[in-house]
């Protein structure tokens, strides 16, 4: 059966390296929402030059693999394993829910922009204030499933030695040698994580859809 | 209530996916059980070396031919031909500091000579051999760096290790209070060294020749602070493989052979 013994002896470890994951993820998790949705308006806004530099943006990240993306932030600046892991993480990411917010804006009839727009409304305005707030409550399940890969994403720390849950895991079982044991316990850590998160956004989705 | 429902639902989905998991954990006590290693390798006509990827001058794949080349590959191809003869053929498998023990444990692999140290901790979970070679931990950093040897390693010094290894433990008992990074491999460890996220690097001075070696702008200070006896491990109990590999390993070592291979690869 599994040995506990791994988990009480090693529970500071797992502790730490739950705490920046969470720090990490939830960082990554804001950043990438906002530069994503500003991502997405670009992408369908009525100017050739920020359509243009919203469709590159995406095209370029989404089909970079998230590792090799960490390991260019962690080279190229002078951060540290969490911090350009985050950035990583959330350059990559932004690039998902970008698409995921571009389709629910897609999907807000043509009528909803006119008819603010007939009230005076700017075009800016009109998308803060009429399109993006139908578009994101289309949008939450695509989300939610974006903001649980970017926590399991959120892993990738642990080759720049971020510290995170899996960096602690790796040196656990690499003192311990009880290899599987440890990365049992990872992953329940993960799935403390990601369960709730799952949950949460089923909730919202349900709460979102009754005020309609 | 749907809510509830769905609670519960997840709740044992994920306590089911624990326990198959910790189920799962429970195969690898059957070790033992299994046929004799050498038997094995005489049966099928074939030893499978552990050895690493990308240890300069022990064990690093030349990409312009896909081989693995070194110190390690060539002393495991002499020690195969002194054992077995032609007739069995050597084959080798990348393993890292953070999968040579798993691998030999469930049976991927015979022997792993990969710059492993012998040491009691790791004597509990596989057999060695006699010491193949002697290596001592050093450190590696850019020339003309503050850091001249193990004394200047304070609090605040970055010293870059790799996950696994027996150079990694050492630091922070010798230095506890250095931060120590720890990355999957030699290479990455090296490349982060370069990058400056570090102040040094840290592993047998073995490797840190090879590494000063590719690039002359980083060199070894203070000498060695530690002993790594090398040793070649086995799966636990195959007492009849250790015995053989000793045996071909003190007639390589007779013979001349066993130097020849050694000055071919470690000028120092």
């Amino acid at each position: 059966m599994l040995d506990f013994s791994i988990l009480t002896t090693n529970i500071d470890s797992f502790l730490q390296g739950l705490k920046i994951t969470i720090i990490s993820s939830l960082i990554a998790l804001l950043c990438s929402f906002i530069l994503g949705t500003l991502l997405a308006v670009m992408r369908i806004a009525p100017f050739k030059t920020l359509n243009w530099f919203g469709t590159a943006y995406v095209e370029f990240i989404r089909n970079i693999p998230v590792l090799v993306i960490v390991f260019f932030t962690y080279l190229s600046g002078n951060f540290g394993g969490m911090a350009a892991g985050t950035i990583g993480l959330t350059i990559y990411t932004a690039a998902f829910i970008a698409e995921a917010i571009r389709a629910g804006i897609m999907s807000v009839p043509n009528g909803q922009m006119e008819a603010a727009r007939s009230t005076g409304l700017s075009y800016g305005q009109a998308m803060r204030m009429v399109i993006l707030p139908q578009a994101i409550k289309i949008v939450i399940p695509p989300l939610g499933n974006q903001f649980i890969n970017l926590v399991k994403n959120s892993s990738l720390l642990a080759v720049v030695a971020g510290g995170d849950l899996m960096y602690q895991g790796d040196l656990i079982s690499a003192k311990t040698y009880v290899t599987f044991d440890t990365y049992v316990f990872v992953a329940l850590f993960y799935l403390v994580l990601t369960i709730p998160l799952s949950l949460g956004v089923g909730f919202l989705e349900k709460r979102m859809a009754r005020s309609n | 209530m749907f809510k509830t429902k769905t609670f519960v639902k997840m709740a044992v989905v994920s306590i089911m996916a624990a326990i198959f998991l910790a189920g799962c954990g429970g195969d690898k006590d059957s070790k033992g059980n299994s046929k004799d290693v050498l038997a094995q390798i005489k049966e099928h006509k074939k030893i499978v070396f552990g050895v690493k990827n990308d240890t300069r001058l022990f064990g690093l794949k030349n990409p312009s031919t896909g081989e693995v080349e070194g110190f390690d590959i060539d002393l495991s191809k002499a020690l195969a031909e002194e054992m077995f003869g032609k007739d069995v053929k050597p084959e080798y498998v990348e393993v890292t500091s953070k999968t040579r023990v798993g691998l030999l444990n469930n049976g991927k692999v015979d022997a792993v000579v990969a710059t492993m140290t012998i040491t009691e901790e790791r004597k509990k979970e596989v057999d060695f051999t006699d010491v193949y070679f002697q290596a001592g931990q050093s450190l590696l950093v850019k020339k003309g760096s503050k850091i001249q040897s193990i004394k200047d390693l304070k609090q605040g010094t970055k010293v870059l290790a790799v996950k696994g290894s027996t150079s990694a433990i050492n630091i922070r008992e010798k230095a506890p209070e250095t931060t120590v990074l720890e990355y999957e491999n030699y290479a990455e460890a090296f490349t982060a060294l370069k990058a400056g996220k570090g102040d040094a690097l840290t592993t047998d001075d073995a490797i840190l020749y090879g590494m000063a070696e590719e690039d002359p702008s980083f060199e070894l200070v203070g000498g060695t602070f530690t002993e790594e006896p090398y040793g070649i491990a086995v799966k636990k109990g195959n007492q009849e493989l250790v015995d053989a590999l000793n045996k071909a390993l003190k007639s390589l070592k007779d013979s001349g052979k066993y130097d020849e291979i050694k000055n071919k690869w470690i000028k120092n």
